[in-house]
């Protein structure tokens, strides 16, 4: 079982908060083929708040976040070992039952990938394949509160039925993001959500993490090193598929332990 | 900057371009012709034959019977054998075409289907004739043991058998359509927490509406114009029906029985045919059309 860990948090420098961890992973092998993506990685992600991944490109952040709600299943050559841990229970063991653990689970992608469906049935999605709503009226109730709160609501309010692959770039993003949060998850993944997106469009989906956090638990893949100094509160560093290195994120940015983490961080590489 | 070309062999390379052009603009241009000419010839013997015989008759006399002594020329039970069949077809291919591509897409993991696609696609070079022998002899039979009282000739048989004959080229082309659904949207979907089938119904089959619908109407447009089955399997009589246990005619097996003959040029009946096609080819633009418009309504922006 996982002990309660003592997490610094930014907004909170110097006293230790006492924060859950919500998943945890044991030593976490990826392999695609042949070819190894992740080496026993062994990590902590405390319950609300933000947390970052950040490293060079091919260094296993995307493969990493796939882990947490087991989107590598969909990938035939992808083989998980290692223990992921998510209150308390190992979702790779084989009694875990994938479609419920991805429900509760969301995830906003590098690329956002509105369906070819209106705003409305975009966010409705995800509550009617699992039934959350019992009537039309409870059903749109949850598609306006969640377009609300992924700050979007009063852009679209009228044209809801139009189509969502319409609407701009960070918008369609921020869609994205309400059609994650319409079936209520613990968890929202993010890869590089901000990476097709304008510095207002990004401030924006930052101003809304800021938000979802109090509620949620974000992982965040990001190449901003800003965008990770801003938003999160811890940061992991992963290099060549190790993790080199993880812990609150005023310490990774300014007093990291492994030369490799300040490398990256100074910019001498990646 | 100062050009390394001389004015000459600037002037050289430009006509050469006009000549490349305009031969690629010929070569495009020539199947508009070749089409126009296939229009233009409808056109001129049909108006011929609409000299003496009204459109009204030609669409609203039920009897259709150019060879005989007394000639009538009402196309509707040509029409009827032709939507009949192409009805039955439809809802056989419709629903085994569709499950077989989204199998394909979705399900078949890469050794099934590099080896189901081509055997599939294998099924459309079978001549046409098999297909109406098959029916003829193969799938009738079975049908008259539970259709009781069904004519060795009839609509039901014919259509189930273009049904099948059609089956690649829905499956197929409605494959290709799924395929190119981007991975991100099924992506989407499973991190919602969807099932396979969920993604492939919900997500999938919408996005790819608009080449399902043309695979669709590819596969009518083939069943229109299907000759052999029809001609061997439910008869060359004309009948007024809709009833796919009947035996009839449709457009396309009238206008070969009555081709093969030996009918005198410029002849009432030897103009019946153009008209017939021309009936023909007014129905599949007709269906073209409106897969242009399915296409245009449902178009899919990713
Ligand atoms: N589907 C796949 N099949 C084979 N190899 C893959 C696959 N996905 C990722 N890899 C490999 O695994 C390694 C890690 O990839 P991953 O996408 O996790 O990197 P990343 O850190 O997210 O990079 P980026 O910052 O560029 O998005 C890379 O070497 C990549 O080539
Ligand atoms: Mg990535």
């Amino acid at each position: 079982m996982d002990a309660q860990v003592k997490f610094s948090l930014r907004d909170a420098p110097h006293e230790m908060i006492e924060r859950a961890v919500k998943v945890r992973a044991e030593n976490v092998n990826v392999f695609y083929g042949a070819k190894q993506a992740l080496k026993d990685v062994n990590v902590g992600i405390p319950e609300r708040g933000v947390m970052a991944f950040i490293g060079p490109s091919g260094c296993g952040k995307t493969t990493f976040l796939r882990c947490i709600n087991r989107m590598n299943d969909t990938i035939a050559i992808a083989k998980v070992t290692g223990r992921i841990v998510i209150d308390g229970e190992n979702i790779n063991d084989r009694k875990v039952d994938v479609v419920e653990l991805r429900s509760r689970i969301g995830m906003v992608f590098q690329k956002p990938n509105p369906f070819p469906k209106s705003i409305f049935e975009n966010v409705a999605y995800g509550p009617r394949i699992h039934g959350l709503a019992t009537s039309k009226s409870a059903l749109e109730e949850i598609v306006v509160s969640s377009l609300k709160r992924a700050g979007l609501f009063d852009e679209v309010k009228e044209r809801l039925h139009d189509a969502g692959t319409g609407l701009s770039g960070g918008q369609q993003q921020r869609l994205c993001i309400a059609r994650a949060i319409a079936v209520e998850p613990e968890i929202i993944l993010m890869d590089e959500p901000c990476s097709a997106l304008d510095p207002i469009a990004t401030a924006r989906i930052e101003e809304l993490m800021e938000e979802l956090a109090k509620i949620y638990t974000i992982v965040i893949v990001t190449h901003s090193m800003q965008q990770a100094a801003r938003v999160s509160q811890r940061t992991a560093f992963f290099h060549l598929g190790n993790l080199v290195e993880d812990g609150p994120t005023d310490v990774i940015f300014n007093n990291p332990k492994d030369k490799r983490t300040q490398d990256y961080i100074t910019g001498r590489f990646g | 900057m100062a050009s390394r070309l001389s004015a000459a062999q600037r002037r050289r390379i430009r006509i050469r371009e006009r000549i490349i052009e305009s031969a690629l603009f010929l070569a495009a241009t020539s199947s508009v012709l070749v089409t126009g000419g296939i229009v233009f010839v409808l056109l001129y013997e049909s108006a011929a034959f609409f000299e003496h015989v009204p459109v009204i008759t030609f669409l609203t006399d039920t009897v259709w019977t150019p060879l005989f002594a007394d000639p009538r020329y009402g196309i509707m039970p040509l029409l009827c054998g032709t939507l009949v069949s192409t009805l039955v077809a439809l809802a056989v291919a419709a629903p085994l075409g569709l499950t077989a591509a989204l199998y394909l897409s979705e399900f078949a993991g890469p050794r099934v289907r590099e080896f189901i696609k081509p055997t599939l696609e294998l099924l459309s070079g079978v001549p046409t004739v098999v297909y109406g022998f098959f029916a003829l002899l193969f799938v009738t039979p079975i049908l008259q043991k539970i259709v009781p009282g069904l004519p060795g000739f009839n609509m039901l048989s014919a259509g189930i058998v273009i049904g099948i004959m059609i089956i690649p080229y829905v499956a197929s082309l409605s494959e290709d359509a799924m395929r190119a659904v981007p991975q991100g949207l099924r992506d989407a979907s499973y991190g919602l927490g969807a099932t396979k089938l969920e993604t492939a119904v919900k997500v999938v089959l919408p996005a790819a509406t608009s080449g399902v619908a043309a695979a669709f109407v590819l596969g009518i447009s083939r069943a229109v114009g299907e000759t052999m089955i029809v001609a061997i399997a439910a008869g060359t009589q004309p009948n007024l029906t809709l009833d796919p246990r009947e035996p009839a005619a449709t457009i396309t097996a009238f206008i070969v029985q009555v081709a093969l003959g030996d009918l005198p040029h410029g002849s009432l009946p030897y103009q019946s045919i153009f008209a017939a096609g021309l009936m023909l080819f007014l129905l599949t633009l007709a269906f073209n059309i409106f897969s242009f418009w399915l296409r245009a309504r449902y178009r899919e922006v990713y």
